[in-house]
């Protein structure tokens, strides 16, 4: 088999045998409609209702208070486009920030569209909102604060409790895309004053196609798929069975092993960090050192440009991914890279690696040499790279 | 979706086993375009005898796969032509001679073109000659415009 280093884990993770094995039944044998009236779909319902508990409880929340969706991308919208409606007569603004998924800001800016104020906080140079200019950008008619929990381009984690504790102060909704986070990191939707939370199963060895939206009870919130009275009337369609159960095992099994695969992440993670940094001119880490999460690492290569950098690393069977604009379809690099400062030629030159428990220190050491060599390689072609050379040589002469 | 995936086999060659890198020490002309903000930039060099035909081309690129074998491609076209044919390789030749490229990398090739007309510009300024059909290249094209005007078509 040709070699295959994964490290594209915020992407989307391998679904797990274990939580594979669960769903099975659900797609063969016990495929009845949990909505249905007889003991054959009644079975799957109940299965449905302990999964839901297993999930809520993740999250110190009540199981009526979890909604399945589709996915991350879904909730962030009917969290965002159902507060802005049921809410419209009480104001028209949401605070956000500038680092958002784009599930957030382009509905957002759909958001603006229909007649609502988005305030778009900035972030300081390792994407961290600020808690003061967030209640600063409060006003009589802010009706939602959606800050996400860890950001998917840099990891940087964001301090949630606090900003949850200045929107209940104030009397607001807080949202938080918490799809890179859920799983990853110890979430309480009380503690952390959390009244709405985005997350997805794939990124948690589950399967793809199936998410969640947390609405604390009592939130006012527009239905958002309407239909038939699956997910209490609030979300239309027929239920996604094997979905939600694969999702709960996952959410179990990334529940029982939380410390221990944030431990060996952290490990590999702080290798490879050390490692690129010490051995590799001209590179920065993108996001915070210490308040990232376990799996996150994001570079910085000066003179390079990301694209050519991933598909050389492909060819090393090294799958990574990049805010570089010529990956994304658009021909700006990543926004969350400008957001941090980061000057346009140095955010086209960006790569994240993110681990997973799977993940070894061979694949880590393995990666650091290849990236070295294509590094290098970039380096010997890149016009810029000339000029810095040139200026650099010039400056020891005078 | 990943324009990677969309790329043909000969992109792919001049990408992985690019023709022509390098620098030049003393080139005819050298010319430099595109803008890092953008995440491209070519610099072409040409080396061109008394009878104005290149003998020798070297690039290096700043870019994406396709900013890097669009480069490539161009080098390998304009070798052996004379200054006047050299200015016919257009864009479009670029990219056939590339079996094509994505809809969103057409402007690599825009940009090669441009390189190779920057360089030519450069070798006629230093020659103090004027060669038929060369306007002053811009050395920072809008890339959005062009892009759409290129979708359009």
């Amino acid at each position: 088999m040709e070699k295959r280093i994964y490290l594209d884990n915020a992407a989307t993770t391998r679904v797990l045998p274990e939580v594979f094995e669960t769903m099975k039944p659900f797609f063969t044998e016990e495929y009845g409609n949990p909505s249905s009236a007889y003991e054959f779909s009644g079975r799957v319902a109940n299965r449905i209702a302990e999964a839901t508990e297993e999930i809520a409880k993740l999250i110190n929340a009540k199981a009526k208070e979890i909604y399945f969706t589709s996915g991350g991308s879904e909730s962030d919208n009917w969290a965002l486009k159902g507060v802005a409606d049921a809410l419209k007569s009480k104001g028209n603004h949401i605070i956000t920030s500038k680092i958002e998924h784009h599930a957030i800001l382009h509905t957002c800016e759909y958001l603006e569209k229909q007649g609502y104020e988005v305030t778009y906080l900035d972030v300081d140079e390792n994407g961290l909102v600020d808690p003061a200019a967030l209640e600063k950008a409060i006003r009589p008619e802010t009706i939602l604060i959606s800050v996400m929990f860890a950001n998917n381009e840099i990891g940087t984690i964001e301090p949630i409790a606090k900003i949850g504790e200045i929107a209940h102060k104030h009397g607001i909704y807080f949202h938080t895309d918490a799809v890179q986070a859920f799983g990853h990191v110890p979430i309480d939707v009380e503690a952390m004053h959390i009244d709405m939370l985005s997350a997805s199963g794939h990124k948690i060895n589950g399967p793809k196609g199936i998410g969640l939206l947390y609405i604390r009870t009592g939130t006012k919130i527009s239905n958002f798929i309407h239909g038939g009275a699956q997910e209490r009337g609030r979300r239309a369609g027929t239920t996604n069975a094997p979905g939600i159960l694969g999702f709960s095992k996952a959410v179990s099994i990334a529940s029982e092993k939380m410390d221990e695969r944030t431990a060996h992440e952290t490990k590999l993670r702080d290798r490879l960090i050390e490692r690129v940094l010490s051995e590799i001119p001209h590179s920065r880490l993108n996001g915070h050192r210490e308040n990232r999460l376990s799996n996150n690492t994001n570079f910085c290569f000066r003179f390079i440009e990301g694209e050519s950098l991933l598909i050389l690393l492909d060819k090393k069977g090294i799958c990574a991914s990049s805010g570089s604009a010529c990956t994304s379809g658009s021909l700006d690099p990543s926004h969350v890279l400008l957001a941090i400062g980061l000057p346009h030629e140095i955010a086209h030159g960006s790569v994240r690696f993110t681990l997973s428990e799977e993940t070894t220190e061979e694949d880590i050491d393995y990666t650091v040499e290849s990236l070295k060599q294509i590094v290098e390689r970039l380096r010997s072609m890149s016009p810029l790279y000339e000029d810095f050379v040139k200026k650099e040589k010039l400056s020891k002469v005078h | 979706m990943s324009q990677v995936t969309e790329y043909s086999e000969k992109l792919m060659d001049h990408f992985m086993n690019p023709r022509n890198v390098g620098e030049m020490e003393n080139p005819s002309g050298v010319g430099t375009v595109g803008n890092a903000k953008c995440g491209d930039i070519m610099r072409m060099y040409l080396d061109i005898d008394e009878n104005r035909v290149v003998k020798e081309a070297k690039f290096k690129t700043f870019g994406c796969g396709a900013a890097v074998a669009t480069s490539s491609m161009a080098t390998e076209l304009v070798k052996g032509k004379t200054v006047q044919e050299a200015l016919e390789v257009t864009n479009k030749a670029v990219m056939e001679a590339l079996d094509g490229l994505p809809p969103v990398k057409i402007h690599c090739s825009l940009l090669a073109e441009e390189a190779i007309h920057a360089a030519l510009w450069d070798y006629a300024k230093k020659n103090d000659i004027v060669i038929e059909g060369l306007k002053e290249p811009v050395n920072d094209i809008d890339e959005t415009e062009e892009f759409y005007k290129m979708q359009g078509e």
